[in-house]
C-alpha cells in the first residue's frame, strides 16, 4: 500500500493552529529554517483511513492467539486504558509541586509496595523504562555497591548462562563489565559443576532468568545461590518470566539481590508494537541506598520525592519512569490482589496442557514439566523433510495464529518457544494444537506448501538480504516521481 | 552457492578458517562450512591493510541477515591487502569461498605456526566430530 | 476480578491430559526451600467498577489540571494533542502487538515505523533514524555510546545549558561506557563556540541543546563547527516542534540529532511514557542503537518492510551489540507520526510561529528583567522575579496559575529565576492573567 508521503498533496492539511494575530518575532538568519521538512500533507479523513488500513495489516493480541515465547502476550484489560488517560494523570506535569501530585505519587508508592511483596525484596525504583534498562541499572547498582566496599576494581566479571536473553550480555558490556558464560546441564538447569569453577573473588554477580528461557525452573537454585553468596557476589534476577511464579516463589526468597520486572509482560501493559514497557527494579536492603533518584517515599500522611540519596547511582531516565505504564500495571495488580497466584497457576497449566498436546509431534529437548512456556525443536522436521522452524512459523500464520518465538534460546536448534499465557481458553489451545499437528503432517506430506507460506497474508515472505545490503530506511523523495495528478506548482509554505 | 569442498592445498583452523601459504605470505578466508552455516553474507567488516593479526585472534567480522561471526586468524602476520571485492559484494564468499572470496593477504611473522593447523582430511574429521 | 478463562471443567480435563491430578504437582520442580508459604499480602481483588472508583480517586487526588493555567515546561510541554492520535493509538492491532519479529503479520507497524523514520529524518535533516528510544535523556547516552565507538575517544562534552535531566542520565551511564564527562559552562545563557572548541579536544562527541534549557537559541552552527574542528561528533538535542522555524541539525553539520518527542504527539502523563528520537548521518547507520525498519520486496516482488540491520542488536550480537535496547517506544512514536502528519509542514511552522509570538507577547507583558539579556528565545524564557521563584510559584498557584519552573533547583545563583514556557495552547488572555498574578506575587 502507499506510504503516507505518497498520499501527500501540496496545500492539503488536517490540523490548524491558533494564530491570535500577534506579530511573529524574526528568527536570526543562520538559525532559521528556510526549507520546510517534507511532512505529509493530508486531510483528516484520509489520515484516519491511512492508519486504519495500516492497522488491518497488523496482528495484535486483540486479533488472535499470540504465543510468542518470553513475551507474555496476555490479554490487555481495556479498563486500564481508561485509567491512563484520566485527566488527573494524562495532563499532569512531572515538575508540578508535590502537593499537587499526591495521587500520582501515591500510585507510584503503592505499586512499589506491591512489587516489594511479589519479589520478596525490600525497596523498588520504578524509573527504568524497560527490562533492558532495568538490567543495566541493576549492574550499575552492583558496581556502586562494590565500589563502596573497595572491591569494584577486583570484581569485574558477570556470570550468565548460555540460555540468557541477548540483552543480558549486551547490558554487561554497556555497564563496563566482562562476561563469563556458564553452560546448561542435561536437565536444562545451570551446570553447577561448570559454575563452581567460574565463580571467584573476581565475580561481581550472576544474571539469571528463573524460570529460564527454556521455561524450566532451575532445580539447583539454592546451590547456585550458595555459590554466589559464599563468593561475596550478588545475584540479579531477570524478571522476564516472573509471570510464572507470582505468589508461588519469590526471587528474594531464592537468594536474589536485584530483580527487574517487565511490567509489559507480567502485568499486562500493552506493548504497542514494540513499546512502551516498564522495567522497575526491586532490591534487597543493602542495595537500596544506590537506587536511582528520586525515590518516591511516604512523608507524614502524604508522599514525596526524595532526592537526598548521596550514594545513588543517579538518574537512568527522565523524571520518575513511564508513569502511564504504572497506572495500567497497578490496575492489573489491584484487579487480582492476592489471587495473582491464580494467574501464574493458569499460565503454567495452559503451558503444560499445550505441551502435552504437542510433545509427540515435535522434539522436546528437555523433557520435564514446564512452567509458563516450553521450547520444542523442529530438528526432526528439518532433518527428515527440510522444513525449518521458520517454515512452521510462517505456516501458522495461514491458520490465523501468531507464531511462537523461533531460534531462541540459542542452545536449542530449530527452537519453537511457546508461551500461551493464562488468559487463553482451552478451546484456543486445542485449535492451536490442531494447527501445529496439521503443520507437522504437512511437513511430511507437502513440505513445499510450507516453504512458501504464508499464503493468505498481505505480503509473502520478505527479502531480508536485500533490506540489509541496500538499506532503504526512509522514503526516497528524490527517487520517486511526483505522484499522478499532483499539481505542478511549487508548495506554498510562506507564513501568512 | 558453491558445492561443499575442502581443497587439499589449504591449511585449516578449527574456527572454520583457512590459510593458503605461499612462501612468507598467506591468504586467509572462511571455509565452505562457515559460509553455509551463516547463510548469504551481507557484510564484511574489513580490517585495515597494515594492521597486524595474531593467530587464534579475531581480525574481522562477517555477517548474514541473522548472524554475525568473528573471523579468526589461522596464523600471525601483517595484513598486506584486503579483498575489496568482498567488502563490496560479501556474497562472493558464498559463491567461491576459496577463490574470489578470500578475505586478506598477510605477510607471516611466525611461519612456524603453520604446523599447528589441520590439513583437509583432519578438518573433515573435525567437522564430522562436531556433528 | 481476574482475566482468566478456564472453567473448573477445563482445569480437570487439562490436568488429566497432562497426567497429573493437581495444579500443585505442576510446580514440583521448585525446591521446597524457595516456595512461598503464604498468600500474597496485597489489597483484596477489585471488580472493574471498584477499580474505576479507586483509580478515579487517585487521579482526583492530583490537582485538577483543568483548573490551572500552566506555564511549566523545562523539558516536557503542554502542546495540543489532536483526537486522531488517540483514535489511531487505541486500534487494538497496534496497541496489543509485540515487536514486529514476523514481518508478514506486522506490515502495519513496520510501515508506520518506516514513515516515522522518514518524518524524523525530514525534521532533523538526517539520513537515518531509529525506531525510537526510551526518552529524550536516554538517547543522549545512546549518542555517547555511538560516538565512543565511532571515534575511539573516551571523553564526552555536554554543555551546561543542556537540560539537567539529560546531563544526569549521561553521567549515570558514562562510567560503564568508559567515558569521562566534561561540562562547558554557559556565558549569559548561551555557549561560547571558542570555549566549546577547547573542551572538545579529544572528545568523542559534543552534546548541546537547541533551544537550550533556558529557551535561548544557541549559536548552533558555530557550536557544531567548533566540535567538528576538534574531531568530536556534533550532537544536537532539539525540540521537534521548533523544527518548522529553526534550522535542522543536519543542515548545520551535526553528526547526530536527538531529542525528546513528547512535544510532538504525547500527553505529559507525569513524565512518561514518551519517545526519544535518535537520527544520524548515513555513515553511522551500523552503529545505531535499537530497531531500524527497512524497505524491501516480498517473494512476489511487492514492496514490504522488515526490521533490518539486526546484527547490530543484542539478540544477535549479544555482548558486542550497539545497545542493549529491545523494548522501545513504538506506540508513542506512532503518536508522533500521526501528530506530525496531522500538522503537516505548514502546521509545524505555524506551531513554531505561534509559540514564538506568544512567548514574545509574554515577555512584553511581564515587568521582570530577563535573566539573560539580548538573547533570542523560542517558546521558553527566564526572568528574574525579585524573590525566590519557588515562593512565587506557590503564591501564583493560589490564584490558579502555574507560572513556570524555578531554575534555582538546578542552577546555583538562580533562586529568583523563573523559566516560563509558552506553548500554542496558551492564549493572550491567559498571558495577561499570568502577568497580573505574577505582579501580585513578587
Amino acid at each position: 500500500m502507499q506510504l503516507i508521503f505518497e498520499k501527500s498533496r501540496p496545500g492539503r492539511r488536517a490540523g490548524h493552529v491558533p494564530a491570535h494575530g500577534l506579530p511573529v518575532p524574526e528568527v536570526p538568519a543562520g538559525l532559521r529554517r528556510d526549507e520546510p521538512p517534507r511532512l505529509p500533507e493530508i486531510a483528516e479523513p484520509d489520515l484516519v483511513r491511512h492508519f486504519t488500513k495500516l492497522s488491518t495489516r497488523n496482528f495484535g493480541i486483540d486479533t488472535g492467539f499470540y504465543p510468542l515465547g518470553s513475551c507474555t502476550m496476555k490479554h490487555n484489560p481495556r479498563v486500564n486504558e481508561r485509567f491512563a488517560v484520566l485527566p488527573g494523570f494524562r495532563d499532569l506535569h512531572p515538575l508540578d509541586e508535590e502537593s499537587r501530585t499526591q495521587g500520582a505519587l501515591r500510585l507510584c508508592f503503592e505499586l512499589q509496595e506491591a512489587l516489594v511483596e511479589v519479589t520478596g525484596l525490600d525497596a523498588v525504583s520504578l524509573q527504568p523504562a524497560a527490562g533492558s534498562q532495568g538490567e543495566i541499572t541493576g549492574l550499575m547498582l552492583m558496581r556502586a555497591y562494590f565500589a563502596d566496599r573497595g572491591e569494584a576494581e577486583r570484581r569485574r566479571k558477570i556470570v550468565i548462562p548460555d540460555t540468557a536473553h541477548g540483552t543480558n550480555p549486551a547490558s554487561v558490556t554497556m555497564a563496563g563489565y566482562e562476561l563469563t558464560n556458564v553452560q546448561t546441564d542435561a536437565r536444562g538447569n545451570i551446570d553447577v559443576d561448570d559454575l563452581r569453577g567460574k565463580v571467584d573473588e573476581e565475580t561481581a554477580g550472576l544474571m539469571l532468568t528463573n524460570p529460564s528461557t527454556l521455561g524450566l525452573f532451575d532445580e539447583n537454585i539454592e546451590q547456585i545461590s550458595e555459590i554466589f553468596r559464599s563468593a561475596g557476589a550478588l545475584m540479579y534476577y531477570d524478571g522476564a518470566n516472573l509471570n510464572a511464579v507470582c505468589g508461588i516463589s519469590r526471587p528474594g526468597d531464592m537468594g536474589f539481590d536485584i530483580v527487574h520486572i517487565n511490567l509489559h509482560k507480567t502485568f499486562s501493559q500493552p506493548h504497542g508494537g514494540g513499546g512502551p514497557g516498564g522495567g522497575p527494579i526491586a532490591v534487597g536492603e543493602r542495595l537500596a541506598p544506590y537506587l536511582p533518584v528520586p525515590a518516591v517515599v511516604r512523608e507524614g500522611d502524604g508522599y514525596a520525592l526524595d532526592y537526598d540519596r548521596p550514594k545513588s547511582i543517579g538518574k537512568v531516565r527522565g523524571f520518575y519512569g513511564p508513569f502511564g505504564v504504572f497506572v495500567r500495571s497497578y490496575a492489573f495488580i489491584r484487579a487480582y490482589g492476592p489471587q495473582l497466584r491464580e494467574m501464574s497457576e493458569a499460565a503454567v497449566l495452559n503451558a503444560n496442557y499445550l505441551l502435552a498436546l504437542l510433545r509427540d509431534a515435535y522434539e522436546l529437548p528437555f523433557d520435564r514439566l514446564c512452567m509458563h512456556e516450553f521450547v520444542l525443536s523442529a530438528r526432526r522436521q528439518k532433518r527428515e523433510h527440510g522444513v525449518t522452524a521458520l517454515d512452521i512459523a510462517k505456516g501458522l500464520m495461514d491458520h490465523g495464529f501468531h507464531p511462537p518465538t523461533i531460534y531462541f534460546p540459542l542452545i536449542v536448534p530449530e527452537a519453537l518457544m511457546i508461551e500461551p499465557t493464562e488468559t487463553e481458553t482451552k478451546e484456543t489451545l486445542d485449535t492451536f494444537a490442531d494447527a501445529m499437528l496439521a503443520i507437522a503432517r504437512e511437513a511430511a506430506e507437502e513440505p513445499e506448501l510450507l516453504k512458501e507460506a504464508p499464503h493468505v497474508r498481505p505480503v509473502k515472505r520478505l527479502d531480508e538480504v536485500r533490506a540489509v545490503k541496500n538499506p532503504v530506511v526512509r522514503y526516497g523523495f528524490e527517487e520517486h516521481e511526483e505522484p499522478p495528478g499532483a499539481p505542478a506548482e511549487p508548495r506554498q509554505l510562506e507564513a501568512q | 552457492m558453491a558445492a561443499e569442498s575442502y581443497p587439499d592445498d589449504l591449511l585449516y583452523h578449527p574456527g572454520h578458517d583457512w590459510a593458503r601459504i605461499d612462501g612468507d605470505e598467506a591468504t586467509f578466508g572462511i571455509t565452505w562450512f562457515a559460509q553455509d552455516a551463516l547463510g548469504e553474507l551481507v557484510h564484511y567488516e574489513a580490517p585495515e591493510a597494515g594492521s597486524s593479526v595474531a593467530k587464534d585472534r579475531t581480525y574481522s567480522e562477517v555477517e548474514s541477515v541473522k548472524a554475525v561471526s568473528d573471523v579468526i586468524a589461522p596464523l600471525s602476520g601483517e595484513i598486506l591487502e584486503v579483498n575489496a571485492a568482498v567488502a563490496e559484494a560479501p556474497e562472493t564468499v558464498n559463491a567461491d569461498p576459496y577463490g574470489e572470496g578470500w578475505l586478506v593477504r598477510v605477510r607471516l611473522t611466525e611461519p612456524g605456526e603453520a604446523g599447528s593447523l589441520m590439513d583437509a582430511e583432519a578438518y573433515r574429521r573435525h567437522l564430522a566430530e562436531q556433528g | 476480578m481476574s482475566y482468566l478463562s478456564l472453567t473448573d471443567g477445563d482445569r480437570d480435563a487439562m490436568l488429566e491430559a497432562i497426567g497429573v491430578s493437581t495444579i500443585e504437582e505442576l510446580f514440583a520442580d521448585i525446591p521446597a526451600g524457595v516456595r512461598f508459604g503464604r498468600a500474597l499480602d496485597l489489597p483484596p481483588a477489585l471488580t472493574e467498577q471498584e477499580l474505576t472508583a479507586y483509580f478515579e480517586e487517585l487521579a482526583e487526588a492530583n490537582a485538577d489540571p483543568s483548573q490551572t493555567v500552566s506555564f511549566l515546561g523545562a523539558g516536557l510541554y503542554d502542546h495540543y494533542v489532536p483526537a486522531v492520535v488517540d483514535t489511531v493509538l487505541q486500534r487494538g492491532e497496534f496497541l496489543t502487538a509485540y515487536t514486529p519479529y514476523q514481518p508478514e503479520l506486522s506490515q502495519g507497524v513496520l510501515q508506520a515505523i518506516f514513515e516515522y523514520q522518514t518524518a524524523i529524518c525530514e525534521l532533523t535533516g538526517m539520513d537515518v533514524s531509529n525506531a525510537s528510544g526510551y526518552d529524550g535523556t536516554t538517547v543522549a547516552a545512546d549518542a555517547c555510546f555511538v560516538a565512543k565507538h565511532a571515534t575511539g575517544r573516551s571523553k564526552v562534552v555536554v554543555t551546561e545549558a543542556t537540560n539537567p535531566q539529560v546531563r544526569q542520565v549521561v553521567k549515570t551511564y558514562a562510567p560503564g561506557f568508559g567515558l569521562e564527562v566534561v561540562e562547558v559552562p554557559h556565558r549569559d545563557g548561551a555557549t561560547e563556540p571558542d570555549e566549546l572548541r577547547e573542551a572538545a579536544e579529544d572528545a568523542a562527541c559534543v552534546i548541546f541543546q537547541q533551544p537550550n534549557v533556558f529557551g535561548v537559541l544557541e549559536p548552533a552552527p558555530d557550536l557544531a563547527a567548533a566540535a567538528a574542528d576538534a574531531g568530536a561528533l556534533p550532537v544536537a538535542h532539539v525540540d521537534p516542534l521548533s523544527l518548522g522555524v529553526l534550522e535542522a541539525p543536519g543542515n548545520y553539520g551535526c553528526a547526530l540529532a536527538i531529542g525528546e518527542g513528547q512535544s510532538a504527539g504525547n500527553p505529559l502523563s507525569f513524565g512518561g511514557p514518551h519517545y526519544g528520537f535518535l537520527a544520524a548521518r548515513s555513515e553511522f547507520i551500523r552503529r545505531m542503537p535499537g530497531r531500524i525498519v527497512g524497505e524491501t520486496t516480498d517473494a512476489a516482488g511487492n514492496r514490504g518492510y522488515v526490521l533490518t540491520l539486526q546484527t547490530r542488536e543484542q539478540h544477535i550480537r549479544r555482548e558486542k551489540a550497539t545497545s542493549n535496547i529491545t523494548t522501545n517506544q513504538t506506540l508513542l512514536a506512532l503518536g508522533g507520526l500521526v501528530y506530525l502528519s496531522w500538522l503537516g509542514p505548514q502546521g509545524l511552522r505555524e506551531v513554531g510561529e505561534t509559540c514564538l509570538a506568544l512567548a514574545q507577547y509574554a515577555k512584553d507583558r511581564l515587568n521582570f528583567p530577563p535573566v539573560f539579556s539580548d538573547k533570542t528565545t523560542f517558546k521558553e524564557f527566564a526572568v528574574r522575579v525579585g524573590r525566590p521563584a519557588r515562593e512565587v510559584v506557590s503564591a501564583a498557584l493560589e490564584q490558579g496559575i502555574h507560572p513556570g519552573y524555578p531554575l534555582g533547583r538546578d542552577y546555583p545563583g538562580m533562586d529568583d529565576a523563573l523559566l516560563i514556557a509558552v506553548t500554542e495552547r496558551r492564549t493572550p488572555a491567559e498571558i495577561d492573567r499570568l502577568a497580573e498574578v505574577l505582579a501580585s506575587c513578587s
